[in-house]
């Protein structure tokens, strides 16, 4: 055997592995699962095991989706939207109901959350919807669009999952802004979001109103619903500028920060490494997005420039909204800090965003002749 | 129609991306500022925050003092045992998690109960035992199902346990959970501080009068908890210090003397130290277990130990009074020797009867005592003598005497709650009634007051203080239980009452006489036959109180029923030269002073005195009668 031409075909093959990653990206992500680790083992170290396997499967899916050429992802928006309401709909008639909320479908071999698909299905969806009305979309055209956004938003708050909504319409809100909807539509939409407030108040349920109510004031409600961003703001707060050190923190340690390996583990990063380490979190958030930008601003076609700003839109609104809940600016909604929390699910979603904009970014030539 | 111009189009679509990289940047120094404003200018603050989150002072309960008689020998102490506790504040559903925790630890429905009432009275996040006295056993089942009860836990905690049960009850009293009144108590004291975590406070007897002496001090520890409560490690310690012991003037055995020699009778018996006051022996039967009350009592003993007819719950040595019957002729006596008024050799002539206003005033000895000189009328307790006797003093000569001797007032004996009694007199009529016509005194009513009829009420240790004076010649010593208490730290020791409060103004020649006279009772007279064979000389004076009035009728003792028979009383000291003990008997409904209470007297002097053991408890002698010489 010619060891040379073993070692060779492992090179072809590492070669065409990596192909279609794109280094940068990879890097900012890498980074930021290295620092989701650390956290980890100072939130909750029994659980690290789980969360390597579940940053594993989440790399191959990116890595699969990264293969994916855009023409092929534009081909498989329509079903994957479709599909999306229908298992939202079928949540919403038999749905498991956890927590006191219907989100979750049993398919009897496996549970799936099907609001967390459209995440992805919506913007590639509305993408596709205006790159078929390549020439200037007309006002109609946003209409169908805003309406294609809206069912599957209903159907996510009411289930109730304020967190999924909002990133769900934060994420086809993207590719219409990105369409190019006119700014004095946008204003307009502005003002009347304003004046429907009071409306949408009473629609809300009592749990997402007192969210908001605490938010205003926690000290009112201190053991209760208070509680949680209490605790979050005292533990941000006593990290001061360098933090308490890795495991230092009283606040994360001895359990005062509820749901300290999810939704507020943001609160035991900032507790522990102060606001040094929350600008070298933001610092690479920023990073993230950035590369994002510059991938779709160099996108080849319309669908792919449109998915690719969504998408990296969506990183945004993650971190934006968990942040800003964790330090008490923002209501409290279910939004993991992205690449950082606990869960398998969320991570999987936030790589098959990564693995387009991989994608969209090694394909950005091929069309543009 | 417009036509896309893709140049344009991209463009557009990149100043779109400009303005969203824009509204990023935006929202993260918002973020940034943010933070800037907790982690910078508002730091401290929420560093003081987290602290306090984190550190908390847990007060550490210090030993209860101990309580032990004149010999050391120990009647109230401490022992640790394991309880199962629920802090109300943190459980969610009591009824369920009680529920819950009987299935791993036996819970009685008397336990529940009992942990309703605590609750009732409970203050806020204190944390209540539903079980208390676990076994190794139980501790172990429970830590294993530890985490399916938030805010229940294991303590070890310093119980109070009074290893006589219901023995001298009367005297030390009892502990029990510190309730709002308790607490008022508390900060009058300024203890607010000293007390938390303190959960028993002194309820009656010793235990109330010295709580703040038996407390000790409160230690601190400064724990570390986590954000369920539960300690993770101390970070400093400050220990606590055992409360004071008290040393009683009780001698133990002596009490337990007198109270075997009641066997199942009611009453009440109170021994002093003449040449010191203090109190030898208290007893006030039936008694109660005071370890009932430590737990806080359940229901079904509380009602059974109010309802009870026989009122257990009653100290009757300091809160029931009595008509003192025959033992208020020695004061009598000495107060016409004080007075004047008689002379010892001056005798009268008793017909049987005293006439006054028309009225019959009997002697119980038909046809009278012939001549009665002052120590006769003593002997043979001669009603006539004392009916003429207070006929010449007056009411409130009579009252000022007794007054003196600590009669109708408080003696100022160390327990709490102690009653007055009635001392009669003209002021006193005329305040305890309303109508005029009732407040007036009538001569008639003084006749007799002088053989301790009438309005005439004294608490047993009120007799006992009163011939405890006579036998120290009318130096007056404050009556006390405590003899002295010990620093537990420095091993200090405070005595109390080591000086006399006064000294009566009584000749000794008078006191003579007296003292005599009751040698006299106990020799030849009315105590004879309870003293027969006493290798002692004891002076006495026996006693039968009125519960029912006659009008007129032979007293037969069978055809009474039990509740409506006499009060027998005796008053006594001994060695009559030199006495070493003084004291009251008083058995309810127990008949003729002489049959009841005198041979309860021989059987304390016995063991005291000469360090004889009863056999069995005091004899009712059937055959002494209070009037001698019929």
């Amino acid at each position: 055997m010619n060891p040379g031409l073993g070692l060779g075909m492992i090179r072809d093959f590492l070669r065409r592995l990596v192909a279609p990653i794109d280094p940068p990206l990879m890097a900012i992500a890498g980074l930021l699962l290295l620092l989701a680790v650390g956290v980890m083992g100072s939130a909750s170290p029994e659980r690290i095991n789980t969360q390597l396997i579940n940053v594993a499967v989440a790399l191959v899916v990116m890595r699969i989706v990264a293969q994916v050429p855009p023409q092929r992802l534009m081909h498989l928006a329509v079903p994957i939207y479709l599909a999306g309401v229908l298992l939202l709909i079928a949540v919403a008639l038999f749905g498991d109901v956890s927590k006191g909320a219907r989100r979750w479908l049993n398919l009897g071999f496996m549970r799936v959350q099907p609001s967390e698909l459209m995440k992805i299905a919506m913007p590639l969806l509305l993408a596709w919807f205006f790159q078929q009305r390549e020439a200037m979309p007309r006002l109609r055209d946003y209409a169908i669009a805003a309406a294609m956004l809206l069912v599957p938003v209903a159907l996510i708050a009411r289930q109730p999952d304020l967190g999924t909504a909002i990133l769900v319409l934060a994420a086809g809100f993207y590719v219409i802004f990105f369409a190019g909807l006119s700014w004095k539509i946008l204003i307009g939409m502005a003002a009347a979001a304003a004046a429907a407030a009071p409306l949408a108040w009473n629609l809300l349920h009592d749990y997402q109103r007192h969210r908001i109510l605490t938010l205003l004031d926690p000290e009112k409600d201190p053991l209760g619903k208070g509680f949680h961003i209490i605790q979050s703001t005292i533990a941000i707060g006593s990290g001061g500028i360098l933090g308490k050190g890795w495991r230092e923190g009283t606040q994360a340690q001895l359990e005062f920060i509820p749901e300290r390996h999810t939704d507020f583990i943001f609160a035991v990063f900032s507790e522990e490494f102060g606001l040094l380490g929350n600008l070298v979190l933001l610092g690479l958030y920023a990073l993230l997005i950035g590369r994002g930008l510059m991938i779709a601003a160099n996108a080849a076609t319309l669908f792919s420039r449109l998915l690719a700003g969504a998408v990296t839109m969506i990183f945004f609104t993650y971190a934006f909204v968990n942040m800003g809940m964790v330090s008490g600016i923002l209501p409290v909604v279910g939004v993991p800090l992205p690449l950082v929390s606990y869960g398998g699910t969320a991570l999987v979603t936030l790589f098959i965003g990564i693995g387009i904009l991989m994608s969209i970014h090694g394909n950005r030539m091929l069309v543009q002749k | 129609m417009e036509f896309k111009n893709p140049q344009e189009e991209l463009e557009r679509f990149r100043s779109r991306l400009a303005v969203a990289g824009g509204f990023v940047l935006f929202c993260f120094v918002l973020l940034f500022i943010r933070f800037v404003w907790l982690q910078v200018i508002q730091h401290d603050y929420y560093r003081t925050r987290a602290e306090d989150n984190r550190i908390s002072l847990v007060p550490i309960v210090p030993n209860r003092g101990l309580i032990v008689d004149r010999n050391g020998a120990v009647l109230a102490r401490n022992y640790s045992a394991y309880t199962l506790e629920i802090t109300p504040s943190r459980a969610r559903d009591l009824e369920h998690i009680i529920d819950g925790l009987a299935a791993i630890v036996d819970i009685q429905p008397k336990d529940r109960k009992r942990f309703k009432k605590l609750l009732e009275e409970s203050r806020n996040f204190e944390s209540l035992p539903i079980r208390t006295r676990l076994t190794d056993e139980e501790v172990a089942k429970f830590i294993a199902h530890r985490y399916r009860f938030p805010g229940v836990d294991i303590k070890a905690r310093l119980f109070r346990q009074y290893p006589g049960g219901a023995f001298a009850s009367h005297l030390l009293g009892y502990i029990g959970r510190v309730n709002d009144r308790d607490l008022e108590k508390i900060e009058a004291r300024e203890q607010d501080a000293n007390y938390r975590g303190t959960e028993h406070f002194g309820k009656t007897g010793l235990e109330q009068r010295y709580e703040f002496e038996l407390h000790g001090d409160t230690g601190f520890e400064q724990v570390e908890v986590d954000a369920g409560g539960r300690a993770v490690r101390t970070l400093a310690r400050t220990a606590p210090v055992a409360g004071n012991n008290l040393t009683l003037t009780v001698d133990a055995e002596l009490q337990r003397i007198a109270e075997q020699a009641f066997g199942d009778r009611k009453g009440a018996l109170v021994a002093i130290e003449p040449a010191t006051g203090g109190i030898l022996a208290l007893v006030a039967v039936p008694n109660y277990d005071p370890n009932l009350f430590v737990d806080g009592i359940d229901t079904q003993n509380w009602k059974e130990l109010n309802e009870s007819p026989d009122k257990p719950m009653v100290n009757r040595a300091l809160n029931g009074a009595y008509p003192p019957g025959s033992t208020f002729k020695p004061f009598m006596a000495l107060g016409a020797l004080t007075l004047g008024k008689r002379r010892p050799e001056q005798a009268i002539s008793d017909p049987g009867f005293f006439n006054f206003g028309g009225h019959h005033f009997r002697d119980d000895k038909k046809g009278g005592h012939g001549m009665v000189d002052m120590y006769k009328s003593i002997v043979h307790s001669c009603d006539t003598y004392y009916y003429m006797l207070a006929n010449d003093m007056g009411i409130d000569n009579i009252a000022a005497f007794m007054g003196q001797l600590g009669l109708g007032s408080r003696t100022g004996i160390d327990i709490d709650g102690e009653s007055e009694g009635v001392l009669p007199s003209q002021e006193w009529k005329r305040k305890r009634f309303k109508k005029p016509e009732q407040q007036k005194w009538y001569a008639g009513e003084t006749i007799s007051i002088g053989i301790g009829q009438g309005y005439n009420a004294y608490t047993p240790i009120q007799l006992a203080h009163a011939t405890a004076i006579l036998a120290n010649n009318g130096v007056v010593f404050r009556p006390h239980l405590v003899k002295h208490i010990t620093d537990t730290r420095t091993g200090k020791r405070t005595e109390i009452e080591p000086k006399p409060t006064r000294q009566l103004e009584l000749k000794p020649e008078h006191i003579e006489v007296i003292r005599n006279a009751m040698v006299g009772v106990n020799k030849e007279g009315t105590g004879a036959r309870a003293f027969a064979g006493a290798e002692y000389v004891s002076a006495g004076k026996t006693g039968t109180a009125q519960v029912f009035s006659l009008k007129g009728a032979e007293y037969r003792e069978g055809g009474i029923k039990k509740e409506l028979r006499d009060h027998a009383l005796f008053i006594a000291f001994a060695p009559a030269d030199a006495p070493k003990i003084a004291l009251a008997v008083l058995v309810e409904n127990g008949g003729f002073g002489a049959q009841a209470a005198a041979p309860i007297a021989r059987q304390v002097f016995d063991y005291y005195l000469l360090g004889k053991r009863p056999k069995a408890p005091a004899p009712v002698d059937e055959a002494a009668v209070e009037e001698d010489g019929e």
